[in-house]
């Protein structure tokens, strides 16, 4: 049986890993290579790192450290983080990432989903929606590594998830933005809502705050992966034990 | 150990290229015709659509390159359906090594691309898969498949069971990508490089 993917995150700032809650005042939590080294030993399906400050700043994530991460990785990667062109994606990809995720820049200019699928294929193109419950319905945020930067689009969440469907993406992060940092556990409502809509690979991203949020989040969403990042640089869970519990509990992982 | 990974530009070799890094082995990347039938091992990576993926190999003028090598060959992902006769992805005419076809995956074990650790099934025993264990998962990342047929060593069920490796005299080939499976994608790499030429 296909196996539930545990996704730690990466945030990348100026090429050192940051964690901040709700996507502020981020503190440095180590050395990139190290990290990723240490979360593959350890049992970690795949990992993401995204370039939190690329989007913002209108530049290209810088790529000398994902070769480094690419020669001592043997589990996928996903860089994301301000790809906004054939050649920034072309470059990564050759750097030796598996995946590239784009968020901001697709929303900016859709056709750049279609484009990237064109050249590179659905397999490698993930397209990240932050999404933020305003008390009416979820709407899509962009440029949401900077508080300041930060913008509301016009799009509806189920309706950007479908569209970026229809131009190709395969696979969807949904970071559920009210309860990223929060760990109080991920968004369920949402993500069993957006679930119905996703026909290709869904990951849950915002809110992992103890192992049993991760068994509800399989049982309950049927999302093929979860992502987090706090709960694991600070070790408030490690992955062996998390992949035990959610065994015993018989959700398919990876041991 | 003289290794070649075939480039056919649609391709992402420089994960190839680090896994047998890891394992000591320096690795040329080459689409030169000469370079790469004269490789003592050959690699052929693919990522990308069936039809890209020939046209590469065509527009290189390498079609009948690998018609012709006798030397262990490791089709890998897309490199593994180029190996068959033909695929249902754009109904492109492959390299025609294997008698078989590719088809797509049904939607009905989950979503497609078929993506993530999956488990393999052994059902014959070979030197390709020494030292793995029987119940190994390993990452996929694929639409289409091989049926399981006589060639096949592993197969994997999603939506249907396909070949996840497969042998036929010097040709070897994985559907997951053996790259990025962990130990067990490391074993079966080495086992590669320990075939009998």
């Amino acid at each position: 049986m296909l196996a539930r993917r545990i996704i730690p995150c990466l945030d990348v700032k100026d090429g050192e890993v940051v964690k901040g809650v709700r996507f502020a005042d981020h503190q440095v939590v180590g050395d990139i290579v190290e990290l990723a080294q240490n979360y593959a030993r350890f049992g970690a399906d795949e990992l993401v790192f995204y370039d939190i400050t690329a989007s913002p700043e209108q530049r290209q994530v810088d790529v000398s450290w994902i070769s480094r991460v690419a020669k001592v990785l043997d589990i996928p990667f996903t860089v994301a983080g301000g790809i906004n062109s054939i050649e920034a994606a072309q470059f990564i990809l050759e750097a030796g990432a598996d995946k590239i995720s784009v968020n901001s820049p697709a929303l900016l200019n859709p056709d750049l989903i279609d484009a990237l699928v064109d050249k590179f294929g659905s397999q490698c193109i993930v397209v990240g929606i932050d999404s933020f419950w305003d008390g009416d319905d979820w709407q899509v945020k962009a440029l949401t590594g900077d508080p300041d930067a930060m913008i509301s689009t016009r799009w509806k969440t189920t309706d950007w998830l479908q569209q970026v469907q229809q131009r190709g993406a395969g696979e969807i992060v949904l970071n559920c933005m009210n309860e990223d940092g929060r760990r109080n556990g991920y968004d369920l409502k949402q993500l069993a809502v957006m679930r119905k809509l996703c026909a290709v690979p869904l990951i849950a991203s915002g809110g992992a705050g103890c192992m049993d949020d991760f068994y509800d989040v399989f049982a309950k969403t049927d999302v093929n992966g979860a992502l987090a990042a706090s709960v694991f640089h600070k070790s408030v869970i490690n992955i062996p034990d998390l992949k035990a519990y959610l065994r015993q509990q018989k959700i398919e992982v990876r041991l | 150990m003289d290794l070649v990974i075939v480039d056919t530009g649609v391709a992402n070799v420089a994960s190839v290229r680090f896994a047998f890094a890891r394992l000591g082995v320096r690795v040329r990347v080459s689409s030169d015709a000469k370079t790469i039938s004269e490789a003592e091992r050959l690699v052929l990576p693919g990522v990308g659509s069936a039809q890209a993926g020939m046209a590469a190999l065509r527009a290189k003028e390498l079609e009948h390159v690998f018609l012709d090598y006798q030397r262990p060959l490791l089709g890998i992902c897309l490199g593994m359906q180029l190996l068959f006769l033909h695929s249902a992805e754009g109904d492109t005419a492959c390299l025609g090594l294997i008698p078989d076809e590719v088809v797509p995956l049904p939607v009905s074990d989950g979503p497609v691309p078929h993506m993530g650790w999956n488990q393999l099934r052994i059902v014959q025993d070979d030197p390709f898969l020494a030292g793995v264990r029987p119940d190994s998962y390993v990452y996929f990342v694929h639409s289409f498949a091989a049926r399981t047929g006589p060639n096949t060593l592993a197969s994997t069920s999603y939506g249907l069971d396909f070949s996840a490796i497969i042998r036929r005299d010097n040709l070897y080939a994985c559907q997951f990508h053996p790259e990025r499976s962990g130990e067990a994608g490391a074993r079966i790499l080495q086992n590669f490089l320990e075939a009998k030429p």
